[in-house]
């Protein structure tokens, strides 16, 4: 199989950044906080990146949708080998309401128009652990979906996958044009190194895509109403033997008591 | 035989002071090459570094060399190299304003400049921290319509509120116009947004900014003049094995380079000794600064007031104290932090949990009462002043900011003066890289210019006023004798006075035995007020590489029991703002070792600084891990 591989990277707030509410609710802070590229994302472009080492396939496209800055995360990706970047221009309130479906819309699209014979995403994106949006793109073109992939290997035409399930591990056989979303132990994911990122500021190889009315991003899907922090945790305290003894104790007669479990 | 008993011989003495197991461990290097095969080099070289039961800490290569270390065989390490005009070392205020400077007299003049800031923070800001009370007058000077360009200077100063503070009580003291402390004209900014300000002015000019590569080495051409840095390399485990994303820095070359590793760059600690920089100087000495962000109750914000304080919880032989700034940005947000000089006696001395307790005291609490912490972070700060200046330049390079130190004291503010450093080297170096010829000795480029320059600049006459205030702490009466010193020499005589006050060494050397002080008995963190440790380091987002050598390197690693542990109750784990340091039992039971919690490191440096035994030598994790502050 030779050709073209679209992957897919998001930028997302660094993992081992505390989140904290927006005093308005509307959502988590983001100004100024450290972001960088999604965790499964990077084991995405990793696998690419070794899938052209091995000459199965010819180009590595990195995609991202989302403001100005992401094209720091497709240099990055750039700088771990990817030959190309797109950068869909997404920006302001429809930034806001991006989520799976029109992400995956833009995928559709760009896979057609790229003709792409593959389609590489990380399985989820720390931030909202939709895990969507390479089911939904798969569904949108009409190609098979290889989700959760522990291990790809690429045989003729053919892709022989190992997916981690619930109840172990699942080996299928899927045939390309395909989408393979990236799991955790599908590899190591190599460092952006600074002789390659400073290639990819100098060849500026990232060309900007305006996502158009096909793609419908004005409209947001799903309204969200309010954003809160979890409520504090409470101490658990057992009240199964002592109390039902106690209130008995107390009024003489045992009253009706509803024993609470433990709070844990 | 003759080995072995050698062996159990020195390794009696290996309790015993450093000198005993130095040449232990250099009787056994001989040893070691002769007989060794990769197992028996572990288990001699543990046992030389070590008594029998002290595990192995440290894995760095600076301690434990990849040329001697079988493992590193045959791995490829030849480094990719590049050339550029100017490499700069640090992201900070100063690297910056020499960067900005730099290219500002290169578009002026029409010359091509290539000028690089390396910077180990994964974005420009992200390691920033600092009160701050900035005076903008560097600022002014190299960016004039700051303003209109939106840098975030949003919050002048209207309220400037000075304590004495008792367990229970405060004493007013009147901010007279005159006084170090006086702030009337400046700005409380949120320093990292600043500094992250002043790189996108960096990248309009055309500076090449590389956040998350961190200078690990610096490298020198054959005549010993500095030729440039080299990044870290990537991909080294724990054990110090390479793993099979190794991958080496990459080398970056320079006419000359700038080190602006702020304060107590490990860089800088290694050019002090090569070049000998500190021979006609005094030591530097530090305190460490902690600091929360807080957002609290509208009713009680008061944009533009700045409190601070001195006294409680400190006795009066300590120095220290606090700042309470009221940003004015939107939100109720306060910026509040403790000063503690690291020249403190007592080895049961904790700064953070000092921090914590002052935040109760009846004229603090109020303040914070119903609001919410929502950033914290801590990082240790110049304290030497004048006296321990050192040289400033060297073949091949220069030192700018507060690595070599050119912090006001009293006034507690470094970033103008640091800034102006910065402007001034790029002042300096800007003739000699765009003459005709390149007229240099060395093959790096030597610029005296600059230090002669600062001699003559703003920076060295504050700094020479304030010079003998801070040494004035020395005396019987402490923090009293300091502020009637201040008093009479610096508002009076604004330090014309003719003698020059010494500092009292290094900060190392000043801890007592635990024997001979007291343990402080610190209140429990109430959850509301104040907080613990490991919830406060969570907070400053800080995380690194888990399967990297740490990078707190130790000399020696037997030293932290025997020594630390030993004679002052081992004071790391006290001082240490993040949690790094940690006794715990040996799994034998018998006996202590020491944990070291890498990941939690957030790059104050205290622990280089105050370490007793200097054995603890802090070096550069792989770029772009550290604290992610946010503004702070």
């Amino acid at each position: 199989m030779s050709g073209r591989v679209l992957v897919g990277v998001k930028r997302v707030i660094d993992y081992a950044v505390k989140i904290r509410v927006k005093p308005d609710n509307t959502g988590v802070v983001t100004d100024g906080v450290k972001h960088s590229m999604n965790p499964f994302c990077e084991i995405a472009v990793e696998e690419a990146v070794k899938l052209k080492e091995k000459k199965l396939i010819k180009e590595v496209v990195a995609v991202s949708c989302g403001p100005q800055q992401s094209q720091e995360t497709i240099r990055t990706a750039l700088a771990m080998g990817a030959d190309r970047g797109i950068h869909v221009d997404v920006s302001g309130k429809d930034y806001e309401n991006l989520g799976p479906l029109q992400v995956s819309k833009i995928l559709a699209a760009l896979a057609k128009q790229e003709d792409a014979q593959l389609i590489l995403l990380g399985k989820q994106a720390i931030d909202d652990d939709c895990n969507q949006t390479g089911q939904m793109t798969a569904a949108l073109l009409d190609w098979p979906q290889g989700t959760f992939a522990s291990e790809v290997s690429l045989e003729g035409d053919k892709i022989n996958l190992v997916r981690e399930i619930d109840g172990g591990l699942e080996h299928i056989k899927i045939n390309t044009p395909a989408v393979i979303t990236a799991d955790l132990r599908l590899n190591t994911p190599r460092y952006a190194t600074l002789p390659n990122i400073m290639d990819s500021l100098m060849n500026n190889e990232t060309e900007l895509h305006k996502p158009n009315h096909r793609t419908s991003l004005c409209v947001g899907l799903i309204p969200l109403f309010e954003t809160v922090a979890p409520e504090d945790m409470q101490g658990g305290t057992d009240r199964s033997g002592a109390m039902l003894r106690h209130t008995v104790l107390q009024s003489g007669k045992p009253k009706r008591i509803i024993l609470s479990c433990l709070c844990i | 035989m003759g080995v072995c008993s050698v062996i159990r011989t020195f390794l009696h003495l290996s309790i015993k002071p450093k000198t005993e197991a130095r040449r232990c461990v250099r009787l056994l290097q001989k040893i070691k090459t002769e007989h060794a095969t990769p197992q028996l080099y572990t288990t001699l070289h543990r046992r030389a570094c070590s008594t029998v039961s002290t595990p192995r800490i440290t894995t760095h290569y600076t301690i434990h060399p990849r040329d001697k270390d079988p493992r590193w065989e045959g791995v490829e390490m030849e480094r990719f190299a590049d050339e550029a005009d100017v490499v700069i070392v640090g992201g900070g205020p100063a690297g910056l304003a020499a960067a900005i400077r730099l290219k500002q007299l290169a578009n002026k003049h029409e010359k091509e400049l290539r000028v690089c800031v390396v910077e180990k923070a994964p974005q420009i800001g992200a390691h920033t921290l600092s009160g701050a009370c900035l005076e903008p007058s560097a600022l002014t000077e190299l960016i004039p319509d700051w303003k209109e360009r939106g840098a975030p200077l949003n919050t002048p100063v209207t309220e400037d509120v000075f304590s004495i503070l008792t367990e229970k009580y405060r004493i007013p003291v009147p901010m007279m116009p005159g006084l170090p402390m006086q702030n009337h004209g400046n700005y409380i900014v949120r320093m990292g947004n600043l500094v992250r300000w002043l790189g996108e002015q960096a990248e309009e000019v055309g500076v090449e900014l590389y956040p998350g590569y961190a200078a690990a080495e610096v490298l020198f051409h054959e005549d010993g003049s500095v030729k440039g840095i080299a990044t870290n390399d990537v991909g080294i485990a724990k054990d110090g094995s390479p793993k099979d994303i190794f991958e080496r820095g990459m080398e970056l070359h320079a006419k000359v380079t700038l080190f602006g590793e702020g304060c107590h760059g490990h860089l800088a600690k290694q050019l002090y000794k090569k070049f000998n920089l500190r021979e006609n100087c005094e030591p530097q000495t530090y305190a460490i600064g902690l600091k929360e962000l807080w957002m609290i109750d509208e009713k009680k914000w008061r944009p533009g007031r700045v409190e601070h304080s001195v006294g409680w919880p400190l006795d009066r032989n300590t120095y220290g104290g606090s700042f309470l700034y009221h940003l004015n940005e939107g939100e109720p947000l306060v910026a509040l932090g403790f000063v503690v000089g690291l020249d403190y006696t007592n080895p049961y001395l904790s700064p953070f949990r000092e921090f914590q307790r002052w935040k109760h005291h009846p004229f603090v609490a109020p303040t914070l009462e119903g609001g919410q912490r929502i950033a914290y972070g801590a990082r240790a700060l110049n304290e030497g002043g004048f006296q321990s200046i050192p040289k400033l330049t060297f073949p091949g390079g220069l030192l700018i900011g507060c690595s070599p130190g050119f912090m006001n004291v009293p006034k507690i503010k470094g970033t103008h003066t640091a800034m102006k450093s910065g402007m001034l080297a790029a002042e300096a170096i800007f003739p000699k890289l765009t003459a005709e010829t390149l007229d240099s000795e060395t093959a790096g480029l030597h610029v005296p210019e600059y230090a002669e320059n600062l001699k003559n600049s703003w920076v060295w006459k504050e700094l020479y006023a304030v010079r003998n205030i801070r040494p004035s702490f020395h005396n019987y009466f402490g923090l009293y004798g300091g502020m009637i010193y201040t008093g009479i020499f610096y508002w009076i005589f604004r330090g014309k006075e003719p003698w020059t006050l010494k500092h009292c060494g290094t900060d190392a050397n000043q801890l007592k035995p635990a024997k001979e002080c007291t343990p402080i008995e610190y209140p429990k963190p109430d959850g509301k007020i104040s907080f613990d440790l490991l919830s406060s380091v969570a907070l400053s987002g800080t995380n690194h590489e888990g399967d990297q050598p740490p990078h707190l390197t130790l000399k020696d690693d037997s030293i932290p029991v025997a020594r630390n542990l030993g004679i002052y109750d081992g004071p790391e784990q006290r001082f240490c703002p993040a949690g790094v340091y940690e006794y715990v039992p040996l799994d034998t039971g018998d006996g202590m070792r020491l944990q070291i919690n890498a990941q939690n490191c957030v790059h104050c440096k205290t622990c280089d600084i105050k370490d007793p035994s200097q054995n603890i030598n802090w070096v550069v994790p792989e770029g772009g891990g550290g604290p992610a502050y946010n503004g702070m």
